[in-house]
């Protein structure tokens, strides 16, 4: 009863770094409460060692549901499973990732449990008190931050935005216990059938889950020009990004549009080469930890954000950063 | 097949300049536009209604104030055969739980549908809830993120949902809810005789009365989360500038980036964290 719960997700088997991040969240506000941090974990195939570790990233219980029939994400199912279970044990707080999983099924939930739900916050405490949960996230572009409670209703419900937080440092001492949860009939929902998954082939790493973003706009000046980003990225071990306008030109995928209209990111460090920099771009990379920008106009808005703002050309600067991170990473090896 | 598509009208954002003491954005003055994910949402269901022989419906509603009516005069203008304006003064304030209740009961006002698409989230709000909240309200499924949308057999279709680990495919039984994202594909401009056609045509409201029969659970009174504080951001950022000219050659600007890297501790060939 009343206990912090945070949404493990899970794909084949494999428990997401996200889960992590939203357990070291979760441990934060049970602490304050003085209250237990349960991970509920949907899936099949979930090693015991993925389990376990779990626990030594914070959780007090792990609920697990293992059955062949959720091995997928099906939004109606996972909030069927998820409301019965908040029905049953009446969490104080539900929390998930903001990723495309917890965006789809926090929604549903809340409406089915009849509770509030704030989207996508970077900062969650306990109100002294009430112990009403305090969600702060950004809005209009990541121009205002605004604080919104969910006074009457229980539990309270908030997304949590991926890479805002790092995961607690494994402790395997830990102490934890784990609980075995049934599928219902009921449960699943015959109208959405998972037929499979298709790698997207510009490469596996989502700009939303990476330490470091190497992003490219309209300064690249044509498509084959992003292949200098993808080695720079791949020197770094960073995704890559790019503004829309690079996107609307066709040189890249939509998956790697960061801003407004695309994603928001919260990297250890951002890179813009050739990137102007529109409002709606930075309204993507406003909670980067670091910026550099790299554009040859000094007066590009970008500069303004910038933690290091190199103006110069592009094409002369990252082969030079390029060649050095290559020397560098040859040292480390 | 009716489809119908929800939009909301959104602070024009595209001009917007950023003020450069406060790194807030300037808004004063802004016009309202159609939500710019909501463009991809009305583009599919014209896709899909042109692969259908260009037979069926298309509905566009939109819940706003009654200026909100110019953002469906425009979604006419594109080509939708007819839209409604759900406005009332009891629903000001509907946080997002409330407003998809608001449009799923005034979804079931308008008879029997197929398909209900809606833009991944709004720029705005960015909270990408309503669309599952539809869903949830109505009963039927939802599928977000949607990047393709193909009609297969009667009564589905099937989707390419863009996730973190690529395109997940589904089929999915109608009636649902889908919410779109750019892949869909590039959106038409209105046309010079819907433009015309969309100045004349009547756009019927539905406030709170039509709305009887259903319980009213909207409005700030009946919406479970309170903007309790609202702060303007303030940028914090060191702004070191290296300007690559005649006396800073792209050397010393490569090695102000690697200094930087070291300074903030970022591990490199890191690539297999």
């Amino acid at each position: 009863m009343h206990d912090i719960w945070a949404l493990a997700e899970q794909h084949e088997g494999v428990i997401k770094q996200v889960s992590f991040e939203l357990l070291h969240r979760g441990r934060l506000l049970a602490d304050s409460l003085g209250v237990r941090l349960v991970s509920l974990v949907i899936g099949h195939s979930v090693s015991s060692a993925s389990l376990d570790e779990l626990i030594a990233r914070g959780a007090d219980e792990v609920l697990v549901l293992d059955d062949e029939r959720v091995s997928d994400f099906v939004c109606e199912t996972f909030s069927n499973i998820l409301v019965r279970l908040v029905r049953e044990h009446r969490p104080h707080t539900v929390i998930a990732a903001a990723t495309s999983t917890g965006r789809t099924l926090m929604p549903h939930a809340a409406i089915k449990i009849g509770t509030g739900l704030t989207a996508d916050c970077t900062e969650l405490r306990i109100e002294e008190g009430t112990g009403n949960l305090l969600q702060t996230r950004p809005a209009i572009g990541g121009n205002i931050m605004a604080t919104i409670k969910t006074p009457h209703h229980r539990p309270q419900m908030a997304t949590v935005r991926p890479k805002s937080m790092l995961p607690l440092p494994r402790d395997a001492s830990r102490k934890g216990s784990r609980v075995n949860i049934e599928l219902h009939l009921e449960d699943i929902d015959e109208r959405v059938k998972v037929q499979g998954y298709r790698r997207d082939p510009s490469g596996a790493n989502p700009v939303e889950e990476a330490d470091i973003v190497a992003a490219g706009g309209r300064g690249l000046k044509k498509g084959e020009n992003f292949t200098l980003i993808q080695e720079l990225a791949d020197e770094l071990g960073a995704a890559v990004g790019a503004s829309r306008d690079a996107v609307d030109r066709g040189w890249i995928g939509y998956a790697h549009q960061i801003g407004l209209s695309g994603k928001t990111i919260s990297p250890k460090l951002y890179i813009g080469a050739g990137i102007s920099g529109s409002v709606q771009h930075l309204a993507g990379i406003k909670t980067a930890e670091n910026i550099i920008s790299i554009n040859s106009d000094p007066h590009a808005p970008i500069h303004q954000i910038a933690d290091l703002s190199i103006v110069g050309d592009l094409f002369t600067v990252i082969p030079i950063v390029i060649r050095k991170l290559r020397q560098k990473n040859r040292e480390v090896r | 097949m009716h489809i119908i598509v929800p939009i909301k009208q959104v602070p024009e954002t595209s001009n917007v300049k950023m003020d450069p003491v406060s790194g807030t954005m300037l808004r004063t003055g802004v016009e309202t536009v159609v939500n710019p994910l909501d463009l991809y949402a009305l583009e599919s269901a014209f896709r899909l209604k042109e692969q259908h022989g260009g037979v069926g419906t298309i509905t566009v509603i939109t819940m706003g104030p009654p200026q909100a009516v110019k953002v469906l005069k425009e979604a006419l203008a594109m080509g939708c055969d007819q839209a409604y304006l759900i406005s009332d003064k009891a629903f000001a304030g509907s946080d997002t739980w409330a407003t998809s209740y608001v449009l799923s009961r005034a979804i079931m006002e308008l008879g029997a549908y197929d398909l209900i698409i809606a833009g991944e989230r709004a720029t705005d709000g960015d909270t990408g809830q309503v669309g599952p909240g539809i869903a949830a309200w109505l009963d039927i499924p939802a599928v977000t993120y949607a990047a393709a949308i193909e009609s297969t057999d009667a009564g589905f279709v099937s989707c390419s949902r863009m996730v973190e680990e690529g395109y997940q495919q589904v089929a999915v039984q109608l009636p649902a809810v889908i919410t779109v994202v750019k892949e869909i594909g590039a959106v038409r401009l209105p046309t010079l005789r819907g433009k015309i056609r969309s100045r004349s045509a009547e756009i019927p409201l539905i406030d709170a009365g039509k709305l009887s029969a259903h319980k009213p659970l909207w409005g700030l009174s009946k919406s479970p989360t309170r903007v309790v504080k609202i702060e303007q951001t303030t940028v914090k950022r060191e702004g070191k500038t290296v300007v690559v000219d005649e006396h800073t050659p792209a050397e010393a600007a490569a090695d102000s980036f690697m200094e930087f890297l070291a300074e903030k501790h970022i591990i490199l060939g890191d690539r297999h964290a």
